[in-house]
C-alpha cells in the first residue's frame, strides 16, 4: 500500500476525538427550509410522533403552530415542557423554559425556530444557545431554521427580498448538525397554501409580508436552501470518503484571513470570507491590526469594528486583534505564521499618486498572497465624530484654546518693543517657537488655532503696514504662506508625538501595574491575599470592583476574599454557569448580558480554579480589545496564582498526611512488639508452671494467668487489626482459592473455642473458585466460629453453608443457640458492640467490626438474621469475578 | 544416640527461659543466644539437632541468617513470629525454615512441633521407611501403591509425586513455591491454583471428610503441611 494512501494519522485521531466528543453529546437534526409556511414545523412534529410511536422519550420543548389546525393535531398526546413567563417591558412573553428542559432530561426534545431571540433576562440572548446547551447535556434536539436565517446568507437573502431579518444562526451550528432534513415545497404551492389561508401572515405585517412572498423571491430562497443543503451533502460525501480512505482527494490545507479594517468593508470581507471558507471547507481567520492611528478613531467606529470581529468569531473565524505600527506589514506576518494563503480585504479607498490601497500595499510586501479584494458597502462612510481619545484625560478643551491664543497673544507683546532690533524673519522664528510650545503643551486643536493666530498676529503688529491686515509687499504672502505651513506641520508633529509619549505612558503604566500585580500574586500565600491583589489592581488599572468567587469542595461556588459588599449585585447562579461551562457570561457577553457585572472563568493549566466577577464603571471599556487583553492576562495570573496556592496546600496536607500516618505506624509497630513481647513470656511462663509440682491452688491461678495472657493477647491482636484496617493499610493478598480449604483451615484453628460443638460442613460440590485472602477471611470465619462457641450452649450445632447467588458467593455460618436480640442484627457490627450487653462472656466487641472491615474490603457485605425456629445466623458474601482458566493441563 | 541438642536464637530474656525450661523437661540440651551472629557460632559449634528462631531479632534478618544456615547445615528450624507477619514467614519458609510458631505460642504446641522435627531426622523416622500410613490410608513408596481402607486409590502421576513429596517432608511446612517448584517444575511458581486444585483432589481421593482433612493441613497464606 502506497504511504500517502493512508488516511493521515492526525486526521483520523481528530475524527475519533469528534465522534468520542459527539458520542457523548446529543444529535441536532434541523429541518430546513426556503421560508416559513414550508411546513418545517409539520415535518418536525411528524417525525417527532413517529418515534414516540416507537418508545423514544420525546418531549415538546417549544413548537409554533401559528394556529394552524392540522400542526396543532399533530401536537396532541405529546409531552409538552410548560412555557416560561418572562415580564419585559409591563408585557408578559412566553419563552422556552431551558431549565425545565433540562430538569426533564428528555432523550428527544423538539425547540422550534432556532434563530429565534429570547426575551431580555433569559440565559442566553438566542434560541440557539439554548439548543447547545441542550446538546451538551446529551439531549438529542430536533429543530427548524429558514434559509434567511443563515448568518452567512443573511444579507444575500437581504439583498434578493429587501428585507433584512435580524434573528440569525451561525452557520456553524448549522454546519455541526447531525442530520439535516431539507423541507422542500415549489413556490406555486406555497403560493396557492398562502392564498388558501394555511400559511399564517401576522395581522400587522401582512402588507410587507405579501411583498416578500413574491414568486421570484420564493424561487430565489428555494434555490439557496437547496444549494446550501447540497453544500452540506457535498462535505458529507467528501467526509465519508476520507474517512473511508477509498481514494483521498488531496487537498493542501490552505486557509483564509479576512481583515477588518476601519473603512466599513470589514463586515462584507468577512461575510465574503465566510462564505468562500465554507465552500472550500477551510478554516479561516478574522484579524484587525490597530495601529496607533486607528487607537484615536471615534467610540462608534471602534465600536463597529469589535461588532464585525464578533460577526466573523459567529461565522466560525479564529479572530484576533494586533498591534502594530504598519497594517499591511502586521497582516502579512500574521498570515504567514497561520499559514494563511489568501487575504481577503475591503475596499478602502481609491489608490492615490502618493497613496496606495491596503490591497496593493499587502500585494507589495508578499507577493505570494492571493488578495480578494470585495466591495465597499455603500453605508460605510467613514465616520463623522469629534475624534476623542478614549485615553485622553484632556483638561477642558475651551481653556486650552484660550491658553493658545494667550501664549500668541504674549509673544506679540514680547515681540514688540523687539522690532526694531530684529528682523522680520527672527520674529516669525519666534512665533514658530510659540506654536511648537502650544502643540507640546496643550495638544493639537490648539495648536492649529495658534498656527493661525500666529500668522494673524505677525500680518496685524508686524507687516508694514502695521495694525492692519494689509500688506505692503507681495513677498509676505510666501511668507505667510510658508509660516502657515510650518506651523501646522511643527502642530501636527508636537501633536503626534505628545500622543504617543501619552499612549507610550498609558502602555508602561499598565504593564507596570501587570507586573506588580504579577509579582505580588508570586508571593501570595493565601486566597485572601490574592483578593486583596486583585482587588487593588482592579481599582487602580480599571477603576471597577472585582470579587473572586472560589468554589468549595463540591464545586460549588461561594464568595471569598473580598469585603463584604465589594461587588453588592453578584449574582451567583450566573457566575456558576461560567464555572461550568468554563466561558464567560455577563456584561456584554452571549449569555446573560443584561447583568451588570463580567464573570470571568478563571483557568488555570489544571482545571478552572474558580470566577472573577468585575463590576465596571461603564461597561463599553469591556468592549474595548486592549483592555480585554489586559483583563484576560491578569485573570489568567489570578487563575495560575490560585491554582499554585492550592497546590501549596494540597502539598501541605500531603506532608502532613504523611507525618501522622508515619506516627501511627510507628505507633502501632512499637505497641504491637511491646505489647506482644511480654505476653508471649506470660503465657509461655504460665504454661511451664505447672511442670514442677504446685498445690491445686498453685495450679489454678496458673491456669488463670495462662487464660488471661492468651485473652489478652487476643484483644491486642484485635485492637492493633482494626487499627490498621481503619488506617486503610491492609493490602489484600487475594488468590483464587476454593472456599472448602480456608473452611478447613479455620475449623482447625478454632477446634479449641468450639470444644464439643458439632459442626456440619454443607460446600455443594463444583463450586467455582473465589479470589480472596486467605488468611483474612480464615481470621472472618474464626470469629464467627468463635462467636458461636461463646454465644450458645456446650452442645449446639454449627452449620458451615455457601451458595452461589448471581455475581456472589454467600457464606453462612449459622448456630441453634438463642439468637440475636431482635433490631440489633446491624448495630452488631459496629465497633465496640457485644452481643449481650455486660454479660459474663468475655471480649470487648471488635471481632464483628473486624469482619465487616475485612469483607468490605473484599468488595462484600456481612448481615446477621436470626435463625428459624431459634439461633443466630452471620451471613458474608464475597464477588465472583470471572475466575481463571482452571482447567487442568493433561500430564505427561 | 544421646539427647537432642537444641539452639535457641532468641533476644527475650523471658522467652528463651520458658522455651528452655519446656525442652528440658522434654530431655533436650539447650543452648542459647541472643543475637543472630551468636546464633550462627552456637549452630556451627553445638551440632545442634533443631534450631529455634526469633524472626525479629535485633542485629540481623532472621530469613538472612537461615540462608546462611542453609548453605552449611540441613538441620531443621522453627521459626518464631508475630502474627500478620505472612509475608516474613514465607520467605523464611521458601529459605528453607521447616516450621513456625506465631507469638503468643503455648508450652503444648511448642513441643509437639519440635518433637515432630527430631523424630524425622532419627533413623525410624517416617520419612525414610518405604510404607507410609494415615488415617484409612496406605501408600507403598516402592510399589508406588496407595489404599484407602484396603481397597487401591487411582492417583494420577501428578497427584502421586505431590503426594510423595509432602509425606517426604511430613511435619513440614510446605510453601505453594516449594511445592509447585518440586512437584511442576520452576516454570510453574506463579500458578497456585493448579497446586489447589490438585490438592482438593487428593484430599477427596484420601481423606475422610475433605472439608475437614485430618492429614493434609492448610496452612492459610502459606501452602501445605502433611500431618501423619
Amino acid at each position: 500500500m502506497a504511504e500517502d494512501q493512508r488516511p493521515d494519522p492526525d486526521a483520523l485521531l481528530e475524527r475519533i476525538q469528534t465522534e468520542e466528543a459527539r458520542a457523548r453529546r446529543g444529535k441536532l437534526k434541523v429541518f430546513f427550509g426556503s421560508c416559513a409556511g414550508v411546513g418545517k414545523t409539520y415535518a418536525m412534529l411528524s417525525a417527532a410522533r413517529q418515534l414516540r410511536a416507537q418508545g423514544r422519550d420525546v418531549v415538546v420543548g417549544i413548537a409554533e403552530t401559528h394556529g394552524r389546525a392540522e400542526t396543532q393535531a399533530l401536537l396532541e398526546g405529546l409531552e409538552q415542557v410548560p412555557r416560561k413567563e418572562i415580564e419585559y417591558r409591563e408585557r408578559f412573553i412566553k419563552e422556552f423554559d431551558l431549565d425545565a428542559a433540562l430538569a426533564r432530561k428528555p432523550a428527544l426534545i423538539l425547540v422550534d425556530e432556532l434563530a429565534h431571540s429570547n426575551a431580555p433576562g433569559s440565559r442566553h440572548p438566542k434560541r440557539w444557545q439554548d439548543v447547545v446547551e441542550l446538546l451538551d447535556a446529551g439531549i438529542d434536539v430536533f429543530t427548524t431554521v429558514n434559509v434567511q436565517h443563515l448568518e452567512s446568507l443573511n444579507d444575500v437573502v437581504g439583498g434578493i427580498t429587501g428585507i433584512r431579518v435580524w434573528e440569525t444562526v451561525p452557520d456553524h451550528v448549522f454546519d455541526e448538525a447531525d442530520e439535516v432534513v431539507l423541507v422542500d415545497l415549489t413556490p406555486d404551492e406555497l403560493l396557492k397554501r398562502l392564498q388558501e389561508g394555511k400559511v399564517y401572515l401576522p395581522q400587522q405585517a401582512k402588507s410587507a409580508i405579501r411583498n416578500f412572498f413574491r414568486k421570484g423571491n420564493l424561487i430565489a430562497l428555494r434555490e439557496l436552501a437547496l444549494r446550501r443543503t447540497a453544500d452540506r451533502v457535498d462535505e458529507e460525501m467528501r467526509a465519508y470518503r476520507r474517512s473511508e480512505a477509498v481514494k483521498p482527494v488531496w487537498q493542501t490545507r490552505e486557509s483564509l484571513l479576512a481583515c477588518v479594517g476601519p473603512g466599513g468593508g470589514g463586515e462584507r470581507a468577512v461575510r465574503n470570507a465566510a462564505r468562500l471558507a465554507a465552500q472550500m471547507d477551510i478554516p479561516w481567520h478574522a484579524i484587525y491590526v490597530e495601529t496607533p492611528r486607528l487607537q484615536r478613531l471615534p467610540r462608534k467606529a471602534r465600536a463597529r469594528i469589535l461588532q464585525t470581529l464578533k460577526l466573523a468569531k459567529d461565522l466560525g473565524a479564529e479572530t484576533a486583534t494586533l498591534p502594530g505600527d504598519d497594517a499591511a506589514a502586521t497582516t502579512v506576518a500574521y498570515a504567514r505564521d497561520h499559514n494563511l494563503t489568501k487575504v481577503v480585504v475591503g475596499r478602502d479607498h481609491e489608490a492615490t499618486f502618493w497613496r496606495r490601497s491596503f490591497a496593493e500595499r499587502l500585494g507589495r510586501l508578499a507577493p505570494d498572497l492571493d488578495v480578494v479584494q470585495v466591495a465597499r458597502d455603500r453605508e460605510g462612510a467613514p465616520l463623522k465624530e469629534t475624534r476623542r481619545l478614549f485615553l485622553s484625560r484632556d483638561r477642558s478643551p475651551w481653556r486650552a484654546y484660550a491658553q493658545s491664543a494667550a501664549a500668541c497673544a504674549a509673544v506679540t507683546l514680547l515681540a514688540t518693543p523687539l522690532r526694531d532690533w530684529l528682523d522680520l524673519t527672527n520674529i516669525v522664528m519666534i512665533f514658530l517657537l510659540a506654536v511648537m510650545g502650544v502643540a507640546l503643551r496643550l495638544g493639537r486643536g490648539p495648536a492649529v488655532l495658534a498656527a493661525f493666530l500666529s500668522v494673524a498676529f505677525f500680518d496685524f503688529f508686524f507687516v508694514p503696514p502695521r495694525l492692519s491686515f494689509a500688506v505692503g509687499d507681495v513677498q509676505y504672502l510666501l511668507t505667510f504662506g510658508v509660516m502657515l505651513a510650518v506651523a501646522l506641520v511643527i502642530a501636527q508633529l508636537m501633536a503626534n508625538l505628545r500622543y504617543q509619549a501619552r499612549v507610550a505612558m498609558n502602555r508602561e503604566g499598565r504593564a507596570r501595574a501587570l507586573y506588580e500585580a504579577a509579582r505580588d500574586l508570586s508571593a501570595a500565600l493565601q486566597p485572601q491575599q490574592i483578593a486583596e491583589i486583585c482587588d487593588r489592581f482592579m481599582e487602580r488599572v480599571f477603576g471597577a470592583k472585582a470579587a473572586i468567587i472560589l468554589p468549595d469542595a463540591q464545586d460549588r461556588l461561594r464568595e471569598a476574599g473580598g469585603e463584604d459588599g465589594s461587588v453588592p449585585a453578584l449574582d451567583t447562579g450566573i457566575a456558576q454557569w461560567a464555572f461550568d461551562h468554563g466561558e464567560t457570561a455577563g456584561l456584554g457577553t452571549d449569555t446573560l448580558s443584561a447583568a451588570p457585572i463580567l464573570y470571568l472563568p478563571l483557568k488555570a493549566p489544571m482545571r478552572t480554579r474558580g470566577v472573577l466577577a468585575i463590576e465596571p464603571r461603564h461597561g463599553e471599556w469591556l468592549q474595548i480589545p486592549e483592555q480585554r487583553r489586559l483583563l484576560d492576562t491578569f485573570s489568567t495570573l489570578l487563575a495560575i496564582a490560585i491554582e499554585r496556592v492550592h497546590y501549596v496546600e494540597v502539598a501541605q496536607d500531603a506532608v502532613v498526611k504523611m507525618e501522622s500516618e508515619r506516627l501511627r505506624n510507628s505507633v502501632l509497630s512499637v505497641l504491637s512488639h511491646d505489647l506482644r513481647t511480654p505476653l508471649t513470656a506470660l503465657v509461655g511462663l504460665s504454661d511451664i508452671l505447672p511442670l514442677d509440682p504446685l498445690s491445686p491452688r498453685q495450679q489454678e491461678a496458673a491456669a488463670a494467668i495462662h487464660g488471661e495472657a492468651v485473652r489478652m493477647s487476643a484483644l491486642v491482636n484485635n485492637l492493633l487489626d482494626m487499627a490498621r484496617f481503619q488506617s486503610g493499610e491492609v493490602r489484600l493478598n487475594r488468590q483464587w482459592q476454593p472456599l472448602e480449604e480456608v473452611v478447613g483451615s479455620a475449623l482447625q484453628a478454632s477446634a479449641a473455642a468450639l470444644g464439643e460443638r458439632e459442626v456440619t460442613v454443607e460446600l455443594p460440590e463444583g463450586l467455582p473458585f473465589v479470589e480472596f485472602d486467605a488468611v483474612l477471611i480464615e481470621r472472618v470465619l474464626c470469629n464467627l466460629l468463635e462467636n458461636a462457641g461463646k454465644y450458645t450452649p456446650a452442645g449446639a450445632q454449627v452449620r458451615i453453608t455457601a451458595a452461589r447467588k448471581e455475581r456472589v458467593m454467600e457464606i453462612s455460618v449459622c448456630d441453634d443457640g438463642p439468637g440475636l436480640s431482635p433490631g440489633r442484627e446491624e448495630t452488631l457490627f459496629d465497633k465496640f458492640t457485644r452481643g449481650r450487653a455486660e454479660s459474663a462472656i468475655p471480649g470487648v466487641g471488635l471481632g464483628l467490626a473486624i469482619c465487616r472491615a475485612i469483607v468490605e474490603a473484599h468488595g462484600g457485605r456481612i448481615w446477621a438474621v436470626n435463625a428459624q425456629p431459634h439461633g443466630a445466623c452471620f451471613i458474608f458474601s464475597l464477588p465472583l469475578g470471572t475466575p481463571p482458566d482452571l482447567s487442568v493441563p493433561p500430564e505427561a | 544416640m544421646g539427647e537432642p541438642v537444641v539452639v535457641v536464637v532468641e533476644d527475650e530474656r523471658q522467652i528463651r527461659r520458658f522455651v528452655r525450661t519446656a525442652l528440658e523437661e522434654d530431655g533436650c540440651q539447650v543452648h542459647e543466644a541472643e543475637t543472630a551472629s551468636r546464633g550462627l557460632i552456637e549452630a556451627g559449634t553445638r551440632k545442634p539437632d533443631l534450631v529455634i528462631l526469633d524472626l525479629g531479632l535485633p542485629d540481623r534478618d532472621g530469613v538472612d541468617f537461615i540462608r546462611d544456615l542453609r548453605s552449611w547445615s540441613s538441620v531443621p528450624v522453627i521459626v518464631l513470629s508475630a502474627r500478620s507477619g505472612e509475608e516474613d514467614k514465607i520467605a523464611a519458609l521458601d529459605a528453607g525454615a521447616d516450621d513456625y510458631l506465631t507469638k503468643p505460642f503455648g508450652v503444648g504446641e511448642l513441643r509437639a512441633r519440635v518433637r515432630a522435627l527430631l523424630r524425622r531426622r532419627g533413623p525410624q523416622g517416617e520419612g525414610s521407611g518405604p510404607v507410609v500410613e494415615f488415617g484409612a490410608a496406605r501408600m507403598d513408596l516402592i510399589s508406588r501403591v496407595v489404599t484407602r481402607g484396603g481397597e487401591e486409590v487411582r492417583l494420577t502421576p501428578i497427584e502421586y509425586r505431590l503426594l510423595a513429596y509432602l509425606v517426604a517432608n511430613a511435619g513440614k511446612v510446605l510453601t505453594h513455591r516449594q511445592l509447585l517448584r518440586e512437584v511442576w517444575g520452576p516454570s510453574h511458581g506463579d500458578s497456585p491454583h493448579y497446586l489447589r486444585v490438585y490438592m482438593g483432589n487428593l484430599r477427596k481421593k484420601l481423606e475422610a471428610d475433605p472439608a475437614r482433612p485430618r492429614h493434609l493441613l492448610t496452612e492459610s497464606g502459606l501452602g501445605y503441611r502433611f500431618k501423619p
